[in-house]
């Protein structure tokens, strides 16, 4: 009976192919936004994770300001700054820690002949090389005397050398960044990838006594890095440095941090939690798409009742009970809307593998969020079809027989 | 039976399949309130081929509802088969009709864009018949009413005698006791209604089927074996029809 109903059900659908086409047109795009939106977003999140594992998943993060309040949030309330004494200190002091690096970054235009290229400069040290995994490709490190001395040399990452020589030698060419003539001395490993939507091979690198002095004008540092011994708990050496830290700075017991420390995992979930509350946001709102489609579905299956009426009152006639005329029309919702489900998944799916290779973030289709459409459109067409099949089941005979 | 009318003739001799006891059917309440059957006896054996006329509005039509199971009576008792069915509830009637009952219409009634076959297999499917069993059976059906390779075809394909065919067939695939036919020849030539009237005494002379036909046109009543005629919701005569055409 369920087969033979389904059948019918296909049939009367055909039938009226455009109407039926239209009557789902709003399930389709119901359930191709929640699919594109998740898809999507699953797969950003994805590419975070993925970012944050190049950048290294044994990195902490030091800086000044209290924990609470966030990354880059340290311009709150006055926290001391940090020194090049202190990453001196973690190095030595931490057995854990493989390597500790000055981290102090400005956005600044760098010139080169005609060209100018807005890039991200940062002071630091060769340790940097080390913290980062990022060796110097072509050309060299920084030579002891130049970091002691703030001398203008730099390292290029290469998008900077693409923009500024384009295919022609850097070395031994001086560049301008504001008023210091910065010779060029290496070249970066290209990373290859961006990531939190920038490009990490966008940037300069110069010793941080030059930065201190001829950028910023002043001693401190903004941000450490510390790198993390090979099988080293991160945990631990994030405690020995917060130990460490509080005594430099002489935090007395009870007193809160005024640095934080930050592992890659917690600003990864950080952003992930990001990408989730968007990506919800706008499933919520391709799910409001779908509640109004199984309107729709209602609207056109009621419509329908009353056109077929008279084919209502012929298999009462027959023999059809309540039930079956019932079942019969409630079945044909249910085909109606997961038909739409289903041509809803496959655009969703189109859409996003399109929009994940706009974003060039991977393409990671979910199985359970396309389950979970399938029957959420099923659970739409039971919904919304019940109310029309009843006032069909429940026709009189004689009178839908005499309908026109 | 002996409880039949005088009027019915000879009719009494067959045993009682439907009998109508008192029957009223009123519609709307107080003021509003229509009398379209004012307290109304008939029996009718298995194997009659029994005509209902008379003018509209007098109560012909609602006395083959009430028969047909399609409506229930006000007041009165419908013996069927020997249950009573005037108290049977919605589905109970479905029931019935399903597997007792068959359905003639003026406008044929079949569903479009639907083959022949398959408005012939229809009460089948509803009685949840198996599709190869089904198939056989209404492919038989279609033969029975001559149409034998236009199975295929669509209602919009069929001239009206051909559509009143497959009508018969779908009323009579399910083999019930009663065939209920209402103004069957009303939308066809006075050839085509011939052949029609031909087919359906056939099946009441070869398969014993009972027939009750509604007609206004007395041409068409000739064809049966007995003729009642209502006037204003009462049985106004009850005759023996004497010149049987066939």
């Amino acid at each position: 009976m369920l087969l033979e109903t389904t059948r019918l059900a296909f049939s009367a659908i055909l039938r009226n192919a455009l109407r039926s086409f239209l009557t789902i047109l709003g399930i389709i795009i119901g359930v191709a936004a929640v699919i594109a939106m998740v898809t999507v977003g699953q797969g950003s999140t994805a590419q975070v994770e993925t970012d944050v594992s190049k950048l290294g998943s044994n990195l902490l993060m030091i800086r000044p300001g209290q924990a609470s309040q966030g990354p880059g949030s340290a311009g709150g309330a006055y926290s001391a700054s940090l020194t090049l004494k202190d990453v001196e200190a973690i190095e030595a002091e931490i057995p854990s820690v493989r390597a500790a690096t000055p981290n102090s970054s400005q956005s600044m235009t760098a010139i080169f002949g005609n060209e100018n290229h807005t890039t991200t400069v940062v002071g630091t040290d060769n340790r940097y090389l080390v913290a980062r995994d990022w060796p110097v490709e072509t050309g060299r490190e920084f030579y002891d005397s130049e970091l002691r001395a703030g001398a203008a040399a730099c390292i290029l990452g290469t998008t900077v050398v693409t923009e500024l020589f384009g295919s022609s030698n850097p070395f031994g060419e001086t560049i301008r960044i504001k008023q210091i003539s910065c010779r060029v001395v290496g070249v970066l490993e290209s990373k290859g990838a961006s990531s939190f939507g920038s490009d990490e091979d966008d940037r300069i690198l110069i010793p941080i006594r030059t930065f201190q002095r001829r950028i910023a004008g002043n001693q401190d540092v903004s941000m450490i890095y510390a790198a993390v011994r090979d099988g080293a708990s991160t945990d631990k050496a994030k405690t020995e440095i917060e130990r460490l830290m509080r005594e430099r700075r002489r935090i007395s017991p009870g007193e809160e941090d005024d640095f934080n420390v930050m592992d890659m995992k917690q600003i990864s979930s950080m952003l992930t939690g990001i990408t989730s509350v968007l990506t919800g946001m706008l499933s919520a709102v391709a799910a409001v798409s779908l509640l109004v489609g199984g309107i729709g579905i209602m609207n056109i299956m009621l419509v329908s009742v009353t056109e077929r009426t008279r084919e209502i009152g012929i298999r009462l006639a027959i023999g059809a009970t309540e039930s079956q005329v019932l079942f019969q029309f409630l079945v044909e919702a249910i085909v109606l809307s997961l038909i739409g489900g289903f041509l809803g998944i496959v655009f969703g799916l189109t859409l996003a593998f399109a929009g994940s290779r706009m974003l060039s973030v991977p393409f990671m289709p979910d199985a359970g969020i396309v389950a979970l459409a399938f029957a959420f459109s099923a659970v739409v067409g039971i919904v919304f079809g019940y109310f029309p099949a009843r006032r069909a089941a429940r026709m009189d005979p004689i009178e839908a027989l005499r309908h026109q | 039976m002996s409880d039949v009318p005088e009027t019915a003739g000879g009719a009494g001799r067959t045993a009682s399949l439907i009998e109508l006891r008192g029957i009223t059917k009123v519609y709307g309440h107080g003021e509003a309130a229509v009398h379209a059957l004012r307290g109304v006896d008939l029996s009718v054996g298995s194997g009659e081929f029994v005509a209902i006329m008379g003018p509209s509005g007098s109560g012909k039509s609602t006395a083959m509802n009430i028969m047909g199971c399609l409506d229930t009576p006000t007041v009165g008792s419908y013996h069927f088969s020997g249950y009573e069915v005037s108290r049977f509830d919605r589905d109970q009637r479905a029931l019935l009709r399903r597997n007792y009952l068959g359905f003639v219409f003026q406008g044929y009634n079949l569903l479009a864009r639907t083959s022949a076959l398959d408005n012939v297999e229809l009460p089948l499917i509803y009685q949840g018949m198996k599709a190869s069993e089904r198939h056989g059976l209404a492919m038989q059906a279609l033969a029975r009413v001559g149409l034998e390779g236009r199975e295929t075809h669509d209602p919009s394909e069929l001239s009206g005698g051909q559509q009143q065919r497959v009508a018969i067939a779908r009323a009579i695939v399910g083999r019930p006791d009663v065939l209920l036919a209402d103004e069957p020849t009303g939308n066809l030539d006075t050839e085509r209604s011939r052949e029609i009237m031909d087919l359906l005494t056939n099946l009441n002379k070869t398969e014993n089927m009972t027939i009750l036909m509604v007609t206004h046109e007395p041409d068409m009543a000739e064809y049966a074996h007995r003729i009642v005629t209502f006037v204003d919701g009462h049985v106004a005569s009850d005759k023996r029809n004497t010149a049987m055409v066939a």
